[in-house]
């Protein structure tokens, strides 16, 4: 009896703690909150100072963040949603939910950024990853005429494969279909998420795989094996720039906003590289981890503007079906 | 039981459509499939259709074999058919690729023998993979049919010296007219609903499956009205396949018979060859790849972070709720042997776990938040996900049953619970065993709705596998790999075992 | 008092009309060709099958409707009256409960009717490590124990041989002296029905006679009998 009502004083005890305590929700993808990625690392330095509790809230990958927004409208729980990209911020915009953030920084980006909205945090170049000293054809009509076996993402249901998709079609235009005729005998398979075909291209199963040319950052580092290397192609390399807004809806605006100072300060940009292994929106003071040296730096970053991904989209998906379903 | 019966073919049909209405009515009405998404439609057709019949076919002499012979390690070889169908899809895949991918052992062979490789990508590989995953399963069923052959008729056959032919025809080929339907129903709408299978081994956007027209709908497009209507869709042919298969299946039972060993004289000389042979193949078809596949995971297991282990325990949980479900629903549709709720146990296969997720996301949301009840959710909906598999294993048997001793029962006034207690159990122990393990293994292995709320704790062993795979750690998830299939396998081997030692 | 009243069964296009009674304690054999009709009539004693028209009471009681279990009768089939899967005391448990909840007492019956027919001590085996005549045994204990007015059997004991099958039908003439019921018994032999039976009922051309006593019918059988026996 005694230990009950202990344990009863307890349960009020917290019950009343977390009640003070205000929660802070943000939605992001699966593998940002993981054990591998950024979440906990920046859940522990933010809570130290905000005197707050910080919860994620986690959907599969940026598209099913931004359904999961649009499921629940004005009533989602979300302060902070944190995970999309450039190729979403149009729909996410239009959905209304978004604030202006009022977060200003040095970003160390290729592009200018003055998005009002959205906070950058995270960057990179989409890239294909090879092994060390294989032929290494340096564009897509090399790609194409070569016999190299490539392992791509479906778009639908991939953003490597959206960021694909759209590189092609930003280096190429109206010859975008052509060229993806030219790729079909390279292209070994097609998988639906990033990690099946990184997999795949593991173990042998293909010559190169869309990635990030800081996928090689992972294996320097954590495994010490330099022999991963992405090809840099001479018509530039399309960018992925995550982001992180504000919700307009959110009843604390103020705790928000200065976690997304926080996103972009020293503390968190620091822990980026090397769990989420895309470059830092602005670069922290110490420099970039070690190993990120030895990655290519593209010449021509290539980015087409966010209010004209949907439309580009939409008939670049098309051309893709139709020059690869023959 | 009528009553019990009707109640769960409610639930479950609720379970079904309630969700795919919440996000019609969320979506303001339905939306109209473009000319992708009918491509989508008709390829998934044609892989399922010929996926099925491929798997039935080969079964048929893998069951026959294993039903006429009796050799050491039989045993152990019906259970190795168990592990196919019970593994998690990306192990799966890893393993076939093992054999038959670029660095494969065939094109090793191949390369050194100075031919060409072979390419296992394209509808071929589709087909080679559903029928690697959906063979076994074939065989365990058939192999069912076959112990329902009353050994009396086995023992007639051989004083007649009938001709294997003969046999085959009739006492054989009626028992696979009645079951084979079912069997190809099943698989069919396996293969309808398979989604990373086809888009890993299809080999490009032609080889693409409804699903992915679904999630396209969703997260691509958002339209919500066409997603709903394509699961739509993909439901009503469920279930004109599982209404057809009913049809087919007609209503034979063989005799009864008494509980003797089934000894078999048929088949000496070059048939003794021609089994050995299907079995050997059939073995290394599915052993290979698994052990492969086990083999690379070996080096990383003792290296595992805590999280995996505490996923293994949660996934374990999930897992026995989950058969718990399954078997308890798959009871109550079966007993009162109408076709009808057996259709409606059927039909669960073909809800898109993503228009599944996504409704029960909007019918919940309004009450409390889906997050938190992940787990409880994701134990329900494997639990209807494996149901089909539990009904068509139970199913028979008990019609079976009530054909041999159903009136020495009635006129007993053997009722309601007491004949559940003292003439089915008893008697459904063996296929009570095989569907248990089979309904844990599966909800084990599946990554399942969680993926669409992936909670930052409690994970389940297959999602701490994607995530570790989405964070480059290819080396601990062969590691966590090896554990789910070890885990997978041993709770059907478990259950499957219990139900088994009741005879030999 | 067993009446079949206007009785009509039907079963897949073939029809069978009874309309007679048959006094508490008869023991009455059905005897006919294969395929007249005899199994069917007893199955719609039994319960199994529904009367098309008519019905059957029993001492007054109208017994449409009343389930097989719930009926004034035990019935020994062909063949499967053992559940292989439970012991012979459990098989004859059955009878007393179907819950299987045995008292001591009840077990102490279950034992005394194994004894009564011959399997003293095989409590414990199961129907497979039995003779086909020790489970025809088993059987019958049961229907002892069941205490029922009225015993059906369609030809339990066709597989046994004319010496092992004399034995059976005296054990049943034997348990009918103890319990009083009243029998229906479908047979093929002419000394079967002669050997336990006083009445006879001959089924042919779709209809089950009205009983007469089964010596005078079988010294001078009418014609349906008559061409049955082969005179």
């Amino acid at each position: 009896m005694k230990h009950l009502i202990t344990a009863a004083g307890l349960l009020l005890a917290t019950g009343a703690m977390a009640e003070e305590t205000p929660v802070l929700t943000i939605y992001t993808y699966d593998s940002f909150a993981s054990e591998w990625g950024p979440g906990p690392a920046l859940e522990q330095a933010f809570e130290a100072d905000c005197a707050c509790d910080l919860q994620f809230v986690t959907a599969g990958d940026g598209a099913a963040l931004l359904s999961r927004l649009r499921l629940e409208g004005d009533a989602t729980k979300a302060d902070i949603v944190l995970g999309l990209d450039t190729n979403l911020t149009a729909a996410a915009r239009d959905t209304g939910l978004f604030a202006p953030h009022g977060v200003s920084a040095d970003y160390a980006l290729p592009v200018a950024w003055n998005d009002p909205d959205f906070v950058p945090f995270d960057w990179g170049y989409f890239a294909f990853i090879g092994n060390q000293g294989d032929p290494a054809p340096t564009t897509f009509r090399d790609l194409a005429d070569s016999d190299r076996r490539i392992l791509i993402q479906d778009p639908r249901s991939s953003t490597p494969g959206l960021g694909l998709l759209l590189w092609v079609k930003q280096a190429y235009g109206d010859e975008a279909p052509a060229i993806w005729e030219a790729l079909s005998d390279n292209i070994v398979t097609v998988t639906p998420g990033w990690s099946e075909a990184y997999g795949m291209f593991l173990e042998g199963e293909g010559d190169l795989v869309l990635s990030y040319t800081t996928s090689p950052a992972y294996h320097i580092i954590a495994e010490e094996d330099a022999s991963k290397v992405a090809l840099p192609f001479e018509e530039g390399h399309y960018m992925q720039i995550e982001v992180a807004g504000l919700v307009a809806g959110s009843d604390k605006a103020d705790l928000a906003k200065s976690f997304l100072a926080f996103l972009v300060s020293d503390a968190a940009q620091s822990v980026i590289p090397t769990t989420n292994w895309m470059y830092p929106a602005v670069e922290p003071s110490a420099g970039l981890p070690e190993g990120f040296d030895m990655l290519i730096t593209p010449a021509k970053p290539l980015l087409i503007a966010p209010e004209d991904v949907p439309a580009t989209r939409d008939a670049a998906l098309e051309e893709w079906r139709n020059a690869l379903s023959q | 039981m009528l009553r019990l019966g009707g109640a769960a073919a409610l639930l479950v049909a609720a379970l079904i459509l309630a969700p795919l209405a919440a996000v019609l009515w969320r979506a303001g009405g339905a939306g109209w499939p473009g000319p992708a998404d009918w491509a989508a439609l008709r390829f998934t057709l044609l892989q399922a259709s010929l996926s099925a019949i491929l798997s039935a076919a080969f079964a048929i002499p893998v069951a026959r074999a294993l039903a006429r012979r009796r050799f050491a390690g039989r045993a152990a070889l019906i259970t190795l058919m168990g592990a196919p169908f019970i593994l998690p899809v990306i192990v799966a895949i890893a393993g076939l690729l093992t054999i038959f991918g670029r660095n494969g052992l065939v094109n090793s062979a191949l390369e050194a023998l100075g031919l060409p490789p072979i390419d296992i990508f394209g509808l071929h590989g589709v087909l080679l993979a559903h029928v690697f995953f959906n063979l076994p399963l074939a065989v365990r069923l058939l192999l069912e049919g076959w112990r329902a052959i009353p050994a009396e008729h086995f023992r007639l056959a051989a004083q007649l010296d009938l001709p294997p032919a003969t046999i085959f025809r009739t006492l054989e080929w009626p028992m696979l007219r009645a079951r084979l339907p079912g069997i190809c129903a099943v698989i069919f709408a396996i293969c309808l609903s398979s989604f990373a299978t086809v888009l890993i081994l299809g080999g490009g956007p032609a080889a693409t499956n409804v699903e992915l027209a679904i999630y396209q709908a969703f997260t691509f497009d958002f339209d919500l009205g066409r997603a709903a209507v394509l699961s739509a869709l993909q439901l009503v042919i469920v279930a004109a396949a599982a209404v057809l298969a009913l049809i087919l299946a007609g209503n034979g039972t063989a005799a009864p018979g008494l509980d003797r060993l089934v000894q078999r004289w048929d088949g000496a000389g070059g048939l003794r060859l021609w089994d050995a042979a299907v079995l050997t193949l059939a073995a290394a078809f599915v052993a290979l790849p698994i052990a492969l596949v086990l083999g690379r995971g070996a080096a990383s297991v003792l290296s595992l972070p805590v999280s995996i282990w505490m996923a293994a325990g949660v996934s374990l949980l999930v897992a026995l709720a989950s058969a718990a479900i399954s078997v308890l629903l798959a009871l109550a549709l079966a007993l009162p042997r109408r076709r009808r709720f057996e259709a409606v146990g059927l039909m669960t296969l073909a809800a898109s776990p993503l228009v599944l997720g996504t409704g029960l996301f909007l019918l919940i949301r309004p009450f409390t938040f889906p997050g938190n009840h992940v787990l409880a959710i994701t134990a329900l909906v494997n639990a209807a996900m494996a149901l089909p598999f539990v009904l068509r294993s139970l199913s028979p048997e008990i019609r079976q049953i009530e054909a041999t001793y159903g009136r020495l029962s009635d006129s007993l006034g053997l009722g309601g619970w007491h004949r559940f207690r003292w003439l089915l159990l008893p008697r459904l122990r063996r296929p009570l065993g095989f569907a248990t393990g089979l309904a844990a293994a599966l909800s084990m292995g599946d990554l399942g709705v969680i993926a669409l709320f992936p909670p930052p704790e409690a994970a389940t062993l297959p999602l701490e596998i994607y995530r570790l795979l989405g964070a480059y750690r290819t080396e601990a998830a062969a590691g966590a790999s090896l554990i789910l299939t070890a885990l997978s396998f041993g709770l059907f081997l478990l259950f499957d075992r219990m139900g088994r030692h009741a005879d030999t | 008092m067993l009446t079949l009243d206007g009785l009509r069964l039907t079963q897949g296009g073939f029809s069978l009309t009874a309309d007679w009674t048959l006094p508490k304690g008869a023991r009455l054999a059905l005897i006919g060709p294969s395929g007249a009709g005899k199994s069917t009539l007893l199955a719609g004693i039994a319960g199994f099958l529904a009367p098309l028209h008519g019905r059957v009471t029993w001492d007054g009681t109208d017994l449409t409707g009343v389930p097989p279990g719930k009926r004034p009768v035990a019935m020994l089939f062909q063949d499967g009256n053992l559940l292989p899967h439970l012991t012979l005391a459990q098989n004859v448990g059955l009878g007393l409960r179907p819950d299987l909840r045995l008292t001591s007492d009840d077990r102490e019956t279950v034992s005394s009717a194994l004894a009564r027919v011959g399997l003293a001590g095989l409590d414990a085996r199961r129907p497979a490590a039995l003779s086909g005549g020790q489970q025809s045994r088993a059987a019958l204990a049961r229907v002892l124990v069941m205490r029922r007015p009225i015993l059906l059997l369609d030809e339990p004991f066709a597989a046994l041989g004319p010496a092992l099958r004399a034995e059976m039908l005296d054990l049943v003439s034997a348990v009918l002296g103890e319990t009083g019921a009243t029998l229906l018994m479908v047979t093929h032999e002419p000394e079967d029905a002669a050997r336990i039976t006083d009445l006879i009922s001959v089924v042919a051309s779709g209809r089950a006679e009205r009983p007469v006593p089964t010596q005078e019918a079988l010294d001078n059988p009418g014609p349906e009998l008559g061409a049955y026996l082969g005179r």
